[in-house]
């Protein structure tokens, strides 16, 4: 907060902000988020994920803006951006790389897998690297356990991780080679996340799979085992009686 | 033999999650889809509500409030619009259901909005879903955006005169926000900090206007239940815990994954499903209902995982979350591992869990690492005590749940620590899925 009260106004970010500074273009789409809430200020969290799509990060002049159309104090809407993990105030990397560390996860493997992105990539969690390539962060659950240990790419599924498997991955993005998520689309970058975050679609919906393997783990069973709910199907006289429960419920009530 | 027996699991929310493209709207629709929505509006609001009601579902997303008896209690009479919020926010350690349902199925979530709202005489719904799960979003999006085109959202929806806009809306990464009243400020632009209540949310929610805000697993529920009726419902289940759940199994089990299953089925059943815990190694711990529900052994494998069977041994169903840890597994690591979880999402607003949560993590470093001090186990204790009951959410009680549930069962574990670093004690290396070379403390 204190660089905001620093910093010129206008100014856009010089060399921390290689793609330039928000556009008039950005700023009809931060009033076209603003104007899908019943009250505008609901809007506030996408708008700085489209902050964060075109500068890199959520900057002191991306603050002012959305506070400026909000009606809002850059103190407000300061406090609102430092409060979610998912907000950057330094930069973020081409390739946002998250590690699950949590309970689960660290002791599948998690630890290792994080251990061997930190070697790969020269980095500390909460850094980027000096090409602007990666940038690292040490993640909470990102409720995929059944996929344990997981790592995350641009915020997409990278699922069963192994410290060998993440080396790789990290070598193909390095190399500009297309990636695809083990339950989502073919990464493309940090900030085109963060744009369709924000409420703007990139048409990769289709891509992917339904589901991943654990997902439909119950349901297969459930099928080469041929149970169904179907079995619990009152008869006919109970669709039509009171709240008394079915016959079948008896055997299930302990 | 019970049907319970014989049926050990009932995909009915999972079941299309296999198929070609299921997240499409041609592919719900072919499987049925939307038929729910046609029948719910064709009766009353009251008579949707009373079927949901009647059905005795109770909310999956760890409280398990009543749904119906919730949407009863948004008042009619008040001028202002009525809402309902999805709560997608899915982060409590060790629950994957939500996520793959939105990827897979979105259309199940949006049409059980749509019979929802019509019930609760909302005409906005929000879908708020977790920042860090990408395609999800992408999904759910894609779906809503399928819905109006078909006529499912917008005016006049199906004729019926009834008018619904859905908003999905992705959050930025904060646990906290999955408490339904840090959802609200989050969804009108603030931080993610609870509020006091009351006034619940039924009555001054978002905007100060009447909300109800349920899991994305009870709203999904809801078009199964209008289209196949409440004693469909409440034939599978037991006595206080009706219908069918995801259970989701993780860790040390060798099949990881989603179970869909009436409520009540017992560990040693679900666990005889996802193949057992991994092969050569036992169970030594397990979370019933994600990671703030207290912890079980194995001598609850033979208890019923309901609402009430669970509370009959000291823990909580929660969101269905058993994550399994085997005999390797270092109580006092993942212990220290939620702990840290609950230091880092702690919203900051009470002092007892934002300054609890710090010191709980000073003292299970130190018995990580072999070098808390004779008596730490208790301090441990005492900085629980001066945490639970003192808070405006539940978040703390989660992290007291967890120290004082491991404390209970594993306590010389913690006395080790005053001398013995957990990975001298158990070496971590044993408990992951790869082999590992180098062994040691986390770097």
């Amino acid at each position: 907060m204190s660089d905001a009260q620093t910093e010129p106004k206008a100014a856009p970010d010089g060399q921390n902000t290689p793609d330039g500074p928000i556009t008039d273009q950005t700023l009809a789409e931060l009033r076209q988020l603003a104007d899908r809430y019943p009250e505008p200020r609901s809007a506030l969290l996408p708008m700085l994920h489209l902050i964060q799509s075109v500068e890199g990060r959520v900057s002191s002049r991306g603050v002012e803006v959305c506070a400026d159309l909000l009606g809002l104090t850059a103190a407000q809407v300061a406090g609102v951006a430092t409060f979610y993990t998912m907000y950057k105030r330094r930069p973020a990397g081409r390739h946002h790389i998250g590690v699950c560390t949590t309970a689960l996860c660290a002791v599948m493997g998690g630890d290792e897998v994080l251990r061997a992105v930190q070697d790969k990539l020269g980095l500390e969690p909460e850094q980027t690297t000096a090409d602007g390539l990666f940038s690292l962060e040490r993640l909470e659950c990102n409720a995929a356990c059944d996929f344990a240990p997981v790592m995350m790419v641009d915020w997409e599924f990278m699922d069963n991780m192994t410290p060998a498997q993440a080396e790789a991955l990290l070598d193909d993005l390095a190399a500009d080679r297309p990636v695809q998520s083990t339950r989502g689309a073919t990464i493309t970058s940090w900030r085109q996340a963060e744009r369709v975050l924000a409420g703007f679609s990139d048409g990769l919906a289709d891509e992917g799979p339904s589901a991943g393997p654990s997902s439909l783990r119950g349901v297969e069973l459930a099928r080469q085992s041929g149970w169904t709910a179907d079995a619990f199907q009152p008869p006919p006289s109970a669709a039509t009686a009171s709240a008394e429960p079915a016959p079948t419920s008896q055997g299930a009530s302990k | 033999m019970t049907l319970a027996q014989t049926q050990p699991l009932v995909p009915v929310l999972t079941a299309n999650w296999g198929q070609e493209r299921s997240w499409k709207l041609d592919s719900y629709v072919a499987q049925g889809g939307y038929a729910a929505l046609r029948q719910a509006l064709g009766r009353t609001p009251a008579d949707v509500m009373a079927e949901v009601k009647d059905a005795q579902l109770r909310g999956r997303g760890g409280a398990g409030f009543p749904t119906g008896l919730k949407w009863s209690f948004v008042p009619q009479d008040n001028p202002n619009p009525k809402y309902l919020v999805v709560n997608g926010d899915e982060s409590e350690p060790g629950t994957c259901k939500d996520i793959p349902l939105l990827m897979a199925s979105p259309h199940t979530l949006v049409e059980g909005v749509i019979i929802s709202s019509y019930a609760i005489g909302a005409h906005t719904a929000f879908i708020y879903i977790r920042g860090e799960v990408l395609h999800p979003i992408r999904r759910v999006r894609q779906a809503v955006e399928e819905a109006y085109a078909a006529g499912y959202l917008g005016s006049d929806i199906l004729g019926s005169g009834f008018d619904l806009d859905v908003i999905v809306h992705a959050g930025a990464g904060a646990y906290i926000c999955g408490e339904e009243t840090a959802l609200l400020n989050s969804l009108e632009g603030r931080r993610g900090q609870p509020r006091l209540r009351p006034p619940f949310p039924a009555v001054a929610g978002l905007y100060a206007s009447p909300t109800v805000i349920n899991n994305v697993e009870s709203i999904a529920s809801v078009p199964s239940i209008i289209a196949r009726g409440k004693d469909w419902f409440t034939a599978m289940g037991t006595e206080k815990s009706k219908g069918f759940t995801i259970y989701s199994l993780s860790g040390h089990v060798a099949h990881p994954g989603q179970y869909e299953a009436p409520l009540g089925l017992t560990m040693a059943r679900l666990l005889e499903l996802a193949g057992g815990v991994r092969a050569g190694h036992q169970l030594k711990f397990f979370t019933p209902g994600g990671s703030s529900t207290p912890i079980l052994t194995a001598e609850h494998l033979d208890t019923a995982l309901d609402y009430e069977g669970l509370a009959q041994v000291g823990t909580m169903l929660g969101t269905k979350a058993m994550q399994v840890f085997d005999e390797t597994t270092s109580v006092v690591r993942t212990t220290l591992r939620w702990v840290e979880f609950y230091k880092h999402e702690s919203c900051g607003k009470c002092t007892p869990c934002r300054e609890g949560t710090w010191w709980l993590v000073q003292l299970l470093h130190k018995l990580e690492a072999g070098q808390g001090q004779d008596g730490d186990v208790d301090k441990l204790l005492s900085v629980c005590d001066s945490i639970t009951g003192k808070t405006f959410c539940t978040l703390a009680e989660g992290a007291v749940a967890c120290v004082t549930s491991a404390v209970r069962h594993f306590r010389s574990e913690f006395e080790i620590g005053y001398t013995t670093p957990a990975w001298e004690h158990l070496p971590y290396a044993a408990s992951a899925l790869f082999p590992i070379e180098s062994e040691g403390g986390r770097a």
